[in-house]
């Protein structure tokens, strides 16, 4: 008994932790907040989904329009992602592996998209494109639309995502330094070889980790895509759009029902990177130790 | 200040820490606390300081019962092995920190303040270095920053947590004889942690020596190296070797042969021999323990040798003078100089 | 020997350190198309669409009543919202780190919501809300005050977005204060309060900088989350991006650029801090984030 009671009074007067109503307190202030700021809003485009009922909703989904929204978000992401994969693999590779002038500069170049405003990011695409430039009307002889077509908003889905898959594997390749590929060298592999086989399985999760953001951000990128797209409905309005498109119409539900299905891809989104840093969280983030 | 701890015991989540751990430290004193890791040494440490509260038992500070009191409340300086030094504060305000957060009623002025936060850094050989920040230092130079710092809220204790751990071999002993300087010129009661027995037995007035959450033995180093209470202090304080032997008729004997030691007043049956490998004569008796050198290696000035005792592979390492020409399957035959038995375990 | 010298002086002037690596060529070449194809030249032809004003038309343009009305409502939601999420930011990322409590994994992933969640899911979830019949809306109606459609409402959809910014800033840099410290202030007299105020907070001090300036940034070029809430009244609730919009569907390319120019200098000016704040941070405290 008196081994609990000093146990108790230890706890209490513990130098570095506050005391327990305090703590509680705190904990109370901050789910309060993430709950009204967070959570709230992601229950409320459920609730607003569902709120006249399943076949509403199921209907909202299957409408022509909607349809073609959905195909073409997946068909942006199924180019740009890639992409960027492709662009994030070389970048960290050159900067991860090797020691040259102005690398510092090249990372900070990388990151430039993030501090650009999304609607910006489009807009830079209209005056390269647009009536008044000259790349528009030459490609436009041949056949070629940029502006208001697919091409355009890949390309403004790459630019606002750029960043994603690079700025998640540069760390961590520069972390691992380049042991491991000097070793495969020295047995004898080829530069590919070392690559695919020893580099790749390296980082393959923090690549993944990295993919699943830049998707996320790909599917669901609303500001830039609305600026180059023309919102010519069924032909170039993403589910984004769409969802804006529909709210306006004072459709809200057929919005909210499209909306879901994007929260639906936040939320796996979501789960999945936590099970990746949970699970493999050294693999993914260069120095952390926990 | 003297510091008695009573009977304390430390549990952390049900395992313990502590067994039953009772320790009076001298006014005055620089005491070292001794031990491989997991000892518990850090431990009475932490608990003397206020930062872990005991599961049972008390602590006193000089007739006052401390173990009440907060670590603010008890006064006592701590320097941390990794120094724990505030990296957003130059040197000088980290060592005025403790005068600083003082309520009003206490605090000394600004000017008082400074005045005595520069005089421990010239103590503590920094002078001129106060704007610099902790990041900027070496480690040695943090390291005596961070006993500046303690020593400026005029401590009741000084406790030191592996001052030197982190410090190259070179800085540590020149630390280590600066701290002695420093101890003898301010005369705080010190206590200090230690992994490293040489540290602790140059270092100390007393050493107090722990093993699996108990205290071993406490005495002034010469009583711990030459007498040591238990097979464990005998085999972590210096140089040792060991061997299983036989007491019978008041001898020593090893392999069926006596060995030429008394037993005194051990009592018949199986026992441990200790010795010092540097504290034995080499003899041409029959009595005498004899072996067959397996390893030579010259260590400085001497050579130790290793030596394969009897028909069951018992090894005892002896030191012989570096040109002793015994090499390898040579035969030698032995007798420590001065040796402790302890009971079977 | 002398070839020793020689090497070591060609090191020192080289572009690159030898590397016994292939790849080099290929992938710096690579990566240098592919930013100049995707970023460079298209964010220069904004620039020379700009510079092709000259000052005097550039600076009319930039001082229209409703741009700067705009650029205003902009600065100002963001700077509150800011604010806002330092406070709450800092105190979330205190809980997360030091707390244990039921559910806390889960907060801590629903921390990056707003990464993850599509803007325009987002804007008209949190419209629903805040109008004056929604969740939270209907509680301030009766007082008369009204979130959405005002600059409120911008403010709040601005909170959502700038949130993990500063959380996921501070966050492991709290995690990398060492209990020692907290335990070397107690055993220097400092009570609970002190420690913190004087000790842990100035600590997270340039964390808490770059946390502020990313998620103001963040606010400033926000558009999605924020047209369906703000109500979009010029002068009062109308922010710079979507007056880029605006100017954009009225084939005023101009106007648009020229606003554009106006926020990406701005915006490029808060990186330099941001990267001035970390330098300066790693020099004096030896670390940064």
């Amino acid at each position: 008994m008196a081994t609990k009671l000093t146990a108790r009074r230890h706890r209490r007067i513990s130098p570095t932790s506050e005391s327990r109503p305090v703590q509680w307190l705190l904990i109370g202030i901050s789910l309060i907040f993430m709950g009204v700021i967070l959570v709230l809003p992601l229950y409320a485009v459920f609730h607003e989904a569902f709120s006249k009922g399943i076949d509403i909703f199921l209907a909202a989904l299957s409408e022509k329009d909607a349809q073609a929204a959905i195909r073409l978000t997946l068909l942006v992401a199924a180019i740009a992602v890639p992409l960027n994969v492709i662009f994030g693999l070389a970048a960290s590779w050159a900067i991860a592996k090797f020691e040259f002038k102005g690398k510092a500069f090249l990372i900070t170049l990388i990151d430039l998209p993030f501090s650009v405003s999304p609607v910006i990011s489009g807009l830079v695409y209209v005056l390269l494109f647009g009536a008044g430039s000259f790349l528009g009307p030459w490609l436009k002889s041949y056949g070629i639309e940029v502006l208001f077509a697919l091409p355009g908003i890949v390309l403004a889905t790459i630019f606002v995502t750029f960043p994603f898959v690079a700025r998640e594997l540069i760390p961590l390749m520069q972390d691992q330094g380049t042991g491991d590929e000097e070793a495969a060298l020295s047995l004898g592999a080829n530069g590919w070889q070392t690559f695919f086989r020893v580099t790749l399985p390296n980082i393959k999760w923090g690549l993944l980790y990295g993919v699943l953001l830049c998707n996320a951000r790909a599917m669901g990128e609303f500001g830039a895509v609305a600026v180059v797209s023309g919102k010519i409905r069924g032909q170039t309005t993403t589910m984004p759009l769409q969802v804006e498109m529909l709210y306006n119409e004072y459709n809200a539900t057929a919005a909210f029902a499209l909306a879901s299905l994007l929260a639906l891809l936040a939320l796996v989104t979501l789960v999945l990177k936590s099970v990746l840093e949970w699970r493999f969280g050294e693999e993914i983030a260069a120095g952390t130790h926990e | 200040m003297e510091v008695r701890v009573q009977n304390v015991r430390k549990e952390f989540d049900r395992f313990p820490a502590l067994h039953d751990v009772s320790l009076d430290i001298r006014s005055g004193e620089l005491i070292a606390l001794l031990g491989p890791s997991g000892s518990g040494k850090t431990t009475l440490l932490r608990l003397i300081a206020g930062l872990e509260m005991p599961t049972a038992g008390k602590i006193f500070f000089g007739d006052t019962d401390a173990s009440e009191k907060t670590v603010q409340e008890r006064n006592i300086g701590f320097v941390f092995q990794h120094y724990a030094l505030f990296r957003h504060m130059t040197i000088l305000e980290n060592v005025s920190f403790g005068l600083k957060v003082r309520p009003r009623s206490s605090r000394p002025p600004a000017g008082e303040i400074r005045r005595r936060a520069l005089e421990l850094l010239d103590l503590v050989q920094l002078s001129g270095l106060e704007k610099r920040y902790p990041n900027q230092l070496s480690g040695g130079q943090r390291q005596r920053v961070a006993l500046a710092r303690a020593l400026a809220i005029e401590p009741a204790v000084l406790l030191l947590d592996e001052p030197f751990g982190a410090l190259d071999a070179q800085v540590r002993r020149e630390l280590r004889k600066w701290l002695r300087e420093i101890h003898d010129r301010t005369g705080h009661t010190t206590v200090f942690v230690t992994h490293d027995q040489e540290e602790a037995l140059e270092l100390s007035d007393r050493l107090c020596v722990m093993s699996q959450g108990s205290i071993e033995q406490v005495g002034t180093p010469d009583s711990v190296y030459d007498q040591p209470t238990s097979p464990f202090v005998f085999g972590f304080i210096g140089e040792s070797s060991e061997l299983p032997v036989v007491v019978e008729n008041n001898e020593l004997w090893v392999g069926g042969r006596a060995i030429g030691v008394p037993a005194g007043d051990a009592k018949p049956g199986k026992a441990r021999l200790f010795f010092r490998p540097h504290d034995v004569e080499l003899i041409e008796a029959d009595a005498s323990l004899s072996g067959v050198v397996t390893t030579s290696r010259r260590v400085g000035g001497t050579r130790r040798v290793e030596l394969a005792i009897g028909g069951e592979g018992q090894h005892v390492e002896v030191d012989l003078p570096f040109d002793h020409p015994a090499g390898e399957k040579s035969r030698l035959a032995f007798r420590p100089r001065r040796w402790k038995l302890f009971p079977a375990a | 020997m002398s070839t020793a010298v020689s090497t070591a002086r060609r090191q020192g002037w080289s572009f690159r350190r030898p590397s016994v690596i292939p790849g080099f060529g290929l992938t710096l070449g690579f990566t240098l198309t592919y930013f100049s194809l995707i970023i460079l030249i298209p964010l220069l032809a904004l620039a020379i669409r700009s510079a092709g004003l000259g000052p005097e038309g550039f600076w009319k343009a930039a001082t229209d009543p409703r741009v700067l009305g705009s650029l205003r409502v902009s600065f100002v939601t963001a700077l509150i919202a800011a604010g806002v999420n330092v406070v709450f930011g800092t105190l979330i990322a205190w809980v997360l780190v030091r707390y244990r409590f039921p559910g806390r994994r889960i907060f801590d992933a629903i921390i990056d919501l707003p990464f993850a969640l599509p803007t325009a899911v987002a804007g008209i979830a949190l419209t629903a809300i805040y109008a004056p019949n929604g969740t939270v809306g209907w509680l301030f109606a009766p007082l008369g005050w009204r979130i959405a459609y005002t600059p409120a409402g911008i403010v709040i959809a601005m909170i959502f977005i700038g949130l993990p910014f500063v959380v996921r800033t501070i966050q492991p840099i709290l995690e990398e204060v060492s209990h020692e410290i907290e335990e070397a202030s107690a055993t220097l007299g400092a009570n609970r309060f002190q420690t913190i105020t004087k000790v842990i907070l100035p600590s997270l001090t340039p964390a808490i900088l770059t946390g502020f300036a990313l998620a103001f940034a963040r606010g400033v070029g926000e558009y999605g989350s924020i047209i369906f809430i703000a109500g979009n009244i010029p002068f009062v609730s109308e922010i710079a991006p979507l007056l880029i919009y605006i100017r954009l569907q009225e084939f005023n390319y101009v106007g648009a650029t020229v606003i554009a120019t106006v926020m990406l200098l701005l915006s490029f000016a808060l990186l330099f801090a941001i990267n001035l704040i970390q330098a300066w941070s790693r020099r004096r405290y030896g670390y940064g984030n």
